[in-house]
């Protein structure tokens, strides 16, 4: 079984050093692990260091990976792209890089499968370009798919998708990542998504790794206080998953100026 | 949950077979393209001061025995190396223009974008209008050897640029349209100084001409072509990637940085060799590429034979209007390419609903 553990990692943009000291457990596949931070945390650095699209100090440790193909694969926040390619197009070309210019009955079909997974069909032959950003995202994760990594980094994989898609597709990785005995690492604004589909979740901020663990150990009141300022509950749904459920931001965290007479609260009193 | 819950059932093998369908159809445009160069590479050799018929033109290119002697010559010794450098520098200067778009990501990137031309022209007039070698050659060389020093200098001032930390894509076109200019000013200069003999023989060689084509320049040129083309093939999926952005390209394992300066080095020298034997010709390394994209789309695999077929075809089709429009007189290439080729390429793009870029 695959597993991937973090060792003193830092990332480097140009002579600085914007993330630094990442140490982690081993993360194991089958695992998926919600990266958490504010806007600007490091999180997509931390993604790029993984991937090793970055240098810095310390070491990715990934054991027990297939070999033959790249181990990690990280599916970028930015997707979108000017191209006259379509869908069905660059889910090949994801597929085939560094291989060679033969596409096989496998690589089709394995392409036709992840894009009847992911409900993208009927958009195989649409340009990249004219997609919508949700669409971009779906094309983007099929990418990262059919490259079947045995980890898999997720940067914000759901941000432009509509609700019942994000709850879909964070569910299909989820699953995914327990049939393929693949780690899933993803970074993400929506707390409850960490709280419903990750086993573990991994909070940064500031370029540092503040806490790793558990979900339901991590997301705590105390800990949205301290990195995001807001006040907030963790509640239990009916099916006795955690919610978050933010009262109020406190003034640390405002950095708006607060419209006259409006209360700086969702739930007042 | 140990087994993937599907959002959608999985496809009955539509999707691919409406991708072999699709592949099959570039295939054919390719064929087409390649036919119509042919056609077109024997009409540029059955046009001239003396005129043949296209089967005694093909007869004397595959049955030498059967046309006369001085047919033979005119095809053979006369025009071939002419229309065959119109198709080779078409293709060159297509396939550099396809790739400089491609890596630094912009439609209106062609060799002459970064100013490479603009320094062959430079290059060349000082061979022209003073005499100087940049290089001592043989008399007959100086000046496409000068042309190609410059345009190379200017090739190896982008590549150390762009090699400096935080230069973008947009920097490196910037510092080429600066290029550009520079070079255009010390070319006016050179103009200014110049006697009005040498300023003829300057203006003229800016225009283009095939008409300097000889076996010796079209063996280099094509052979310039013939080992840059293999090293595009074999990285046509890494290629393509770029086209979807350069974070996504780098997640798919291409190295980013070390496949764009690799390219611009090819590049320029895929668009320098024929600058310097023909002159300037500006439309092909821009508009090549781009027909190319609407017929073909960007997978590399296609887009990059039918860049080369396209530029080759639209060179060889302005050889044959460039002798045809006047019989008796032959229009520089340059002037021909950009007089006919453009009002084409505008009605191309205007009535091609599908976007190009």
């Amino acid at each position: 079984m695959v597993t991937i553990r973090l060792d003193g990692l830092g990332a480097r943009y140009g002579r600085t050093l914007q993330v630094q000291g990442v140490t982690t457990p081993a993360f194991a596949g089958g695992e998926v692990v919600a990266v958490i931070g504010p806007n600007a945390a490091g999180k997509s650095t931390l993604f790029k260091r993984i991937a090793g699209l970055l240098r810095g100090p310390g070491q990715v440790r990934v054991e027990g990976a297939k070999p033959g193909r790249d181990a990690v694969c990280y599916m970028p926040q930015d997707t979108s792209a000017n191209s006259v390619l379509t869908v069905y197009e660059s889910i090949l070309l994801a597929r085939k890089q560094g291989t060679s210019w033969a596409v096989g009955d496998d690589d089709l079909r394995h392409i036709d499968e992840t894009m009847g997974v992911l409900g993208i069909s009927d958009i195989a032959f649409k340009n990249i370009g004219e997609l919508s950003g949700g669409q971009r995202q779906l094309a983007s994760l099929a990418q990262a798919l059919v490259r079947e990594p045995d980890v898999l980094l997720m940067d914000e994989p759901t941000s432009a998708l509509d609700l019942s898609r994000q709850m879909e597709v964070l569910t299909h990785m989820r699953g995914l990542a327990r049939a393929r005995g693949m780690v899933v690492l993803i970074a993400l604004h929506d707390l409850n998504h960490a709280l419903r589909f990750a086993d573990q979740t991994m909070v940064v901020a500031d370029g540092r790794l503040i806490a790793c663990g558990r979900s339901s150990d991590i997301v705590t009141p105390d800990l949205l206080r301290e990195v995001y300022h807001v006040e907030a509950r963790i509640e239990s749904c009916s099916r006795g998953i955690g919610q978050v459920i933010v009262d109020s931001v406190s003034a640390k965290g405002e950095r708006f100026a607060r419209p006259s007479a409006e209360p700086n609260a969702c739930v007042a009193e | 949950m140990n087994k993937p819950t599907t959002i959608a059932a999985p496809t009955t093998g539509v999707e691919r077979g409406r991708y072999r369908a699709l592949v099959w159809r570039r295939q054919l445009i390719l064929l087409g393209l390649g036919l119509a160069l042919v056609f077109s590479l024997c009409v540029d050799l059955a046009i001239g001061p003396a005129r043949y018929g296209l089967g005694e033109v093909v007869r004397a290119l595959l049955a030498s025995d059967s046309v006369s002697p001085q047919v033979w010559v005119v095809v053979w010794e006369i025009r071939m190396p002419v229309a065959l450098m119109a198709v080779v520098v078409g293709a060159s200067l297509s396939v550099a223009g396809a790739q400089m778009q491609t890596i630094l990501n912009n439609p209106l990137a062609s060799p002459f974008t970064l100013g490479i031309s603009a320094a062959a022209s430079f290059g060349a007039a000082l061979a022209l209008a003073f005499g100087v070698a940049l290089i001592p050659a043989a008399i007959a060389y100086v000046v496409p050897i000068n042309a190609f020093v410059m345009a190379m200098l200017a090739a190896f001032l982008i590549h150390l640029l762009s090699i400096k930390r935080g230069v973008t894509v947009e920097t490196i076109v910037l510092l080429g349209i600066a290029l550009v200019f520079t070079f255009n000013a010390l070319l006016a200069l050179v103009q200014f100084l110049a006697s009005s003999q040498a300023l003829a023989a300057v203006v003229f060689w800016t225009m283009g001409s095939l008409t300097k084509a000889t076996w010796p320049k079209l063996a280099i040129t094509t052979l310039a072509l013939a080992v840059v083309l293999p090293v595009f093939a074999r990285r046509a999926w890494a290629l393509t990637a770029l086209r979807l952005g350069e974070d996504k390209a780098a997640s798919f394992g291409v190295k980013v940085t070390r496949l764009r300066l690799e390219t611009l080095m090819m590049v320029s020298l895929l668009a320098a060799i024929p600058v310097a034997f023909v002159g300037t010709i500006g439309f092909i390394g821009l508009v090549g590429p781009h027909i190319a994209r609407m017929l073909i789309g960007e997978d590399q695999r296609f887009f990059l034979p039918a860049s080369a077929l396209a530029g080759a075809l639209i060179l060889s089709a302005s050889s044959v209007l460039s002798k045809a429009l006047v019989p008796g007189t032959i229009f520089p290439i340059g002037v021909v390419t950009s007089l006919i080729g453009i009002p084409f390429f505008i009605s191309l793009i205007l009535s091609n609903a599908r976007r190009s870029w």
